[in-house]
Order: structure tokens, then C-alpha cells, then sequence
């Protein structure tokens, strides 16, 4: 789960990790009122989404007086903000966070994520902060510095002073900043973080080191003994289909093409995106119904589909196994009934009673084409993109 | 011959009263596995069918010497269910359960290397040794015993879907298992590789892998220097976008990692056979196993 910047920020500062002034608006009066209560300009105004890249789309800007303050709260709050993470769709700005601007020193970069290999805790600084840590990683891998620490022995001194050493720090910088990575370190593990990143991490020109920014990536498999952090999560940052597919157990992911479909499986699901793909069409969606599959789940899985206007067919590919395919056929006739879909579906599936399930589909009346197996199915789905009839 | 698992698997299963548990129980038992022991606290001195369950783990293998287990306890208590089983010393641990906490894993994967335990999973399907022994999830009988192929695969079903394409091909397997969609687990490829590459049964080895972490391509480094064995490669999510988890915890595309694109690369340098159209799995398999003298 993802948290706004300023939710991260308000976390940093309960743990002891000095961020800058500020505070957040939606509304034009509110950004008055947050930068009254500042000592004076310049004012940092940030559009507050999940997606990263928001400096380059126009989403992070500098006040240096009341007036100009006014013109980019104006700007920034309600805009549609596209950046390289948010899709071509972009996102809306709800809220900006206001923050008294600084005069810095030295921009770094720090992150906390996890090897996932070696299951180390792993920490990533870099001397040069503000750009992408993969441009970074490629352009100049020599200032990159990566220090592991173990989990369970968790994190000592050495950890500290290295990584300070290694970005050049010394004196009273590198003391606040082994201060604050300590913190962030505890943040990090308490919270159950999949990636803490502070990009750029400042020193300003009196010596102050403080998170600029802050991206933080919370486990969702976790929440269960966070309810506090459960509740920074914000509805309107999801797509509304995906939100209500959640609450369904399934994962579905809304993508660009025409060819809707369901399948049982992550691993499946993606194989089927490919194969459309392959098949020469475009996959509509990722729809995984997870590795069962009930007539519940087929009847919420055609509503998520058939809420795309975009999609012009249905492939749907359940590998059962154990499951019965004559009670799945039912099912799918059911929902597809219910649903009142007109759009043609071929069905692949495979598991126990197979011939009793196709028999099902095909006594149905509707517009349910059975596949044989997927290869079959590739090449039905690829007429159904053309526009050719079966 | 077989990796992990074979006639001699004594198989205990944490949560086999639960919903989950006691259908795979009795599923795994009905393909011949012998099931000797089930786990739930509190329920212990009770009689699943004719399987007996006991309270804790170590009371469990003192009485029927289990040697594998199979966890499906909710994802809360499942790192403890592991850490168990492993400080009972049942040398192999199987956890089919999904959402354990990633920082829980960091621990018990680093508790682990402490014990003589072997962790197959989280969020994995499960281990089978056609013919011999089946302690997962899968559908039993879409397997063909015999080998002379070792499946090894991140996902569930699209792990069945290759399987099947082999059994229909007439191509058996020695054995087939997935590692697991989350990502930090405790098995990973290249442990798998060197068992099959080890067993005298396994003639060539079907690796399949998807989006995210850079799993595939470790393992191929592996392959490149230490498997002679002839290798099939499939690799899913070409058509994921970034930065979206693609139902697994560890399928995700950071940036430029991760990427189904930069695993078939790696795959192909270090001389893996790559199949492309998932629906021709099968006749791929036989083409280049055949040619190979699998």
C-alpha cells in the first residue's frame, strides 16, 4: 500500500526524522492559512499523489510571495497531473502540501528496501540525490553506496558509519545523519515497509539534514497489526474497478486493449495477457480470480469486464484441476445470463467433467464458444479481435 | 528417482482441520501419499479419518516420524507454524499459505539457515514426485510418472497448464514444484536447478518464471556454468505494465528490472530453450527434449 507524501512525512517526524515545515490544503483559503502560520516565503506547493515524476509533469512549484502562492495552489489543485508513473490518463490533485522552502547545501539520496534473495534489509545512499537511483546506478555506480544488514541481528554502528563515510559526510553532518538513518531504520522495520525512499535527502547550508521527500511503501499482508496505517489508505488513488474487485478477492488491473479476460492464477493470468498479445489483440484488463473459481467470483469478474466499454471480447481460461468444470459451466452460464453479455466469450477450461461442461455451454443459447485448450483458444480470441465471425 | 519428495515422504499437516488443510489432506492421501500426522493446537488426541492430530509439532514427529510438512495456517500464524516445524527438526517444510508479512519471512529466512530445514514456498503450490508422493495442491492427475523432466516454476496454475501440455505430449516428470509468488521465499531456482541437475532420473528441466525480482536471471547465471542438463525456459507478463504487482506479492516491475523482456534475454544467453506461445508448450517440449536426448 502506498501513502502520500505528506502521511509519510507526518510518520518521519513520530519517529524522529526532521522533515520541513508545512502542512497540507484543499482549498485555496487553507493554503493561506498553512503559509500564514510560516515564517515567510519561498513556499514549496506539492501535488499530492501516489505516482512519482511529479516535479517533471508540473506538480511541484515555488511560491516566493502571497500572490504567486495563489496562482500555483490555483494551478496545482484539481489539475489532471501526468507523469511517467500515473499513466496517460493521469491523476487528479485533491490536496497539495506546503512547505517552507530551504537553502541547501547537498542533495543525497537514501532508501531502505529488501533483497530478495539474500533476505537482508538493504540500504542505498548516494552522494548525488534528486535524480532516479537507476540513472544514478548506471551513470555513476561508484557513488552508490549499498550496506546489508541482517534482520535479526538488525542494525549496528558499523552499519551507520559506513554508509555516512561512504557519501562523504563528516563532523557534525555525518552525526545527523547516522541520527536519522538510525530512525528510519526502526520506521522501517516497525511499520512493515516494503521500500522507505528519501529522494532528495537535504543538507541545507546551517547543517540541517532533512527529508525532502518521502516515499513509502507499506505491506499490505501486514496491515492486520497496523491499524493505524491502515487508515492512510485513500480510496481515490485507486481506480474505482480495482477498489471493488478487491473487496470481490480477485485482483484485477485495468489496462489499454479490447479482449477482456478471467482467468484463475497470477502466474495463469499473465500467460493468457501474453498469448492475446501474441494472438495478435490487445489484453483489456489482468483479471485474476485466484487459484478456485466459483460462480460468484465468474459473475464479479464479467461486471468488472463489461464496465469497459473498450472490450470486444471475453477470454476466459480457468485451469481446475480439482475443480468440477460441469459446476464452473453452470456458473458461467449463470452469470452470463444475469450480466446479459453479448459479446462473444470462448471458454477454455480444464479439470474434472470437462466434456459434461462444455456440453453445458453449449446447450446455453448464448454467445459461449468453447476452446479446446489454449492454443485453440488463441486463435478464437484472435477472430474475436478481428471482427471475424467463429 | 525424485527431488524433496518420494515414497519415503512421511507427510504432517499444520491446520488439517481447517477448511483448506483437511481438503488437501485428504486429496494428497487419496494419491497414495502417506499422510501420518495432522497438527492443530488444541485439537491434538482427536482422529482426522484415520489420520491422528496432535497438539504441537515435536509430539507429532516423536510418534509417527513425519519428515515433511505442509502448512496451511492463516497467514498471521504461518511464520510460526514454520519456525516450529523447523525447530522439530521435519527437514522438509512446505508452506502453501499466502500474505505472510514480508518482514516475518526476512526473519524465518534468516532463522532458517540456523536449522537443518529445507522451506519450500510461501504462497507456492507444493512439491509432487509423480507416482510417489504428492504434498502440495495441484491436480494429481494431470502428472505422468516416469520423468524423465523436472518442472520448476514460480506460479500455480500456470505451472499445471505446463504439466499438462508434457502429459499430453507423453513427456513424464520426475518431479514438479513451485517455489512460490512472494518475494522472499525459501527455495529459490537455483536450489531447484542443482537438485534436478543431481538426480540421475531428471533428463532435462522445464524452468518457468514470471515478472519481477531478478530470480530468472541468478538462475540463469547458475545454468550457464554449472547445469548440463538441457533446459526449457517460459517466462510470463511480456504484456504487464510497470509498477503494478500482478497478483503476486513479487510480481512487479521496478523500473527497468524485472522485466519479462530482460528474463527471456538472459534465458537465451545462457542457452535456455525459450518458448514463446504458451499453447505450443508441449510439442516445444517434445522438439527440443528430443533433439537434446533427453
Amino acid at each position: 500500500m502506498k501513502i502520500h507524501e505528506y502521511q509519510a512525512k507526518e510518520l518521519f517526524r513520530q519517529y524522529g526524522i526532521p522533515c520541513p515545515n508545512g502542512g497540507i490544503a484543499t482549498t485555496l483559503d487553507e493554503a493561506r492559512r498553512v503559509v500564514d502560520a510560516m515564517p515567510g516565503y519561498p513556499v514549496m506547493v506539492k501535488a499530492q499523489i501516489h505516482a512519482g515524476g511529479r516535479g517533471k509533469g508540473g506538480g511541484v512549484k515555488l511560491a516566493t510571495s502571497p500572490a504567486d502562492l495563489e496562482e500555483r495552489v490555483a494551478e496545482i489543485l484539481g489539475m489532471t497531473l501526468i507523469t511517467a508513473q500515473t499513466g496517460p490518463a493521469g491523476k487528479v490533485v485533491h490536496t497539495v502540501l506546503l512547505e517552507q522552502g530551504l537553502d541547501l547545501a547537498q542533495e543525497l539520496y537514501l532508501s531502505l528496501a529488501v533483497d530478495r534473495r539474500t533476505a537482508q534489509i538493504l540500504i542505498i545512499a548516494s552522494a548525488t540525490g534528486g535524480m532516479e537511483i537507476e540513472t544514478t546506478a548506471t551513470a555513476d555506480p561508484g557513488t552508490l553506496v549499498r550496506i546489508e544488514v541482517n534482520p535479526l541481528s538488525g542494525l549496528a554502528d558499523h552499519h551507520l558509519r559506513r554508509t555516512a563515510f561512504g557519501l562523504g559526510l563528516t563532523g557534525e553532518e555525518a552525526k545527523h545523519f547516522t541520527i536519522l538513518l538510525r530512525h528510519l531504520y526502526h520506521f522501517f522495520v516497525d511499520c512493515d515497509c516494503l521500500l522507505v525512499e528519501i529522494n532528495p535527502l537535504v543538507i541545507t547550508t546551517d547543517g540541517q539534514v532533512l527529508a525532502l521527500d518521502a516515499k513509502v511503501e507499506i505491506d499490505s499482508s501486514a496491515l492486520f497489526r497496523h491499524p493505524d496505517l491502515a487508515s492512510l489508505y485513500d480510496p481515490t488513488e485507486e481506480d474505482p474497478f480495482e477498489a471493488e474487485a478487491r473487496v470481490h478477492n480477485v485482483n484485477y488491473i485495468k489496462l489499454n486493449g479490447t479482449i477482456g479476460n478471467m482467468v484463475n492464477g497470477a502466474g495463469l493470468a499473465m500467460a493468457t495477457m501474453d498469448l492475446i498479445k501474441n494472438a495478435g489483440a490487445e489484453p483489456a484488463n489482468f483479471l485474476d480470480v485466484g487459484g478456485g473459481a466459483t460462480a460468484d467470483m465468474v459473475e464479479h469478474g464479467f461486471r468488472l469486464i463489461l464496465a469497459d466499454p473498450e472490450v470486444r471480447g471475453i477470454l476466459i481460461n480457468i485451469f481446475g484441476g480439482i475443480l468440477r468444470c460441469d459446476v464452473l459451466a453452470a456458473g458461467i452460464v449463470e452469470a452470463a445470463t444475469k450480466t446479459g453479455i453479448t459479446l462473444p466469450v470462448v471458454i477454455r477450461m480444464e479439470g474434472t467433467n470437462v466434456e459434461e461442461g462444455r456440453k453445458i455451454l453449449a446447450a446455453s443459447g448464448l454467445n459461449l464458444i468453447t476452446a479446446a485448450d489454449l492454443s485453440d483458444a488463441a486463435q478464437k480470441i484472435a477472430l474475436v479481435a478481428s471482427g471475424d465471425s467463429l | 528417482m525424485s527431488i524433496f519428495i518420494d515414497h519415503n515422504t512421511r507427510l504432517l499437516i499444520q491446520g488439517i482441520t481447517g477448511r483448506e488443510g483437511s481438503f488437501h489432506a485428504r486429496q494428497c492421501a487419496a494419491y497414495g501419499t502417506k499422510v501420518v500426522a495432522g497438527v492443530t493446537p488444541g485439537k491434538g488426541g482427536t482422529m482426522f479419518d484415520a489420520i491422528p492430530v496432535f497438539n504441537t509439532v515435536a509430539e507429532a514427529v516423536n510418534t509417527t516420524r513425519a519428515n515433511c510438512c505442509l502448512i496451511f495456517v492463516p497467514p498471521r500464524f504461518a511464520g510460526d507454524a514454520i519456525m516450529e516445524a523447523a525447530e522439530s527438526g521435519i527437514p522438509l517444510i512446505i508452506a502453501i499459505t499466502e500474505g505472510i508479512p514480508l518482514h516475518d519471512m526476512l526473519k524465518i529466512k534468516n532463522s532458517l539457515t540456523f536449522t537443518a530445514s529445507r522451506l519450500i514456498g510461501p504462497n507456492c503450490p507444493g512439491v509432487i514426485s509423480p507416482g510417489a508422493a504428492k504434498a502440495g495442491i495441484m491436480p494429481g492427475a494431470i502428472h505422468l510418472p516416469g520423468g524423465p523432466i523436472g518442472v520448476v516454476s514460480r506460479s500455480g496454475t500456470l505451472t499445471y497448464e505446463v504439466v499438462h501440455q508434457l502429459t499430453k505430449a507423453g513427456i513424464g516428470q520426475t518431479t514438479c514444484l513451485g517455489i512460490g509468488g512472494d518475494p522472499v521465499v525459501g527455495t529459490d531456482f537455483i536450489d531447484c536447478l542443482t537438485a534436478f541437475e543431481k538426480d540421475p532420473a531428471t533428463r532435462g528441466i522445464v524452468m518457468v518464471g514470471e515478472i519481477g525480482g531478478s530470480a530468472e536471471e541468478e538462475a540463469c547465471e547458475f545454468i550457464t556454468s554449472k547445469v548440463t542438463k538441457p533446459v526449457v525456459g517460459f517466462i510470463a507478463g511480456l504484456t504487464a505494465p510497470k509498477g503494478r504487482r500482478m497478483g503476486h506479492a513479487g510480481a512487479i516491475v521496478n523500473g527497468s528490472s524485472g522485466t519479462a523482456t530482460a528474463k527471456i534475454a538472459a534465458m537465451e544467453r545462457s542457452g535456455v530453450q525459450v518458448c514463446r506461445d504458451l499453447g505450443r508448450f508441449g510439442d516445444f517440449c517434445t522438439q527440443i527434449f528430443t533433439s537434446e536426448g533427453a
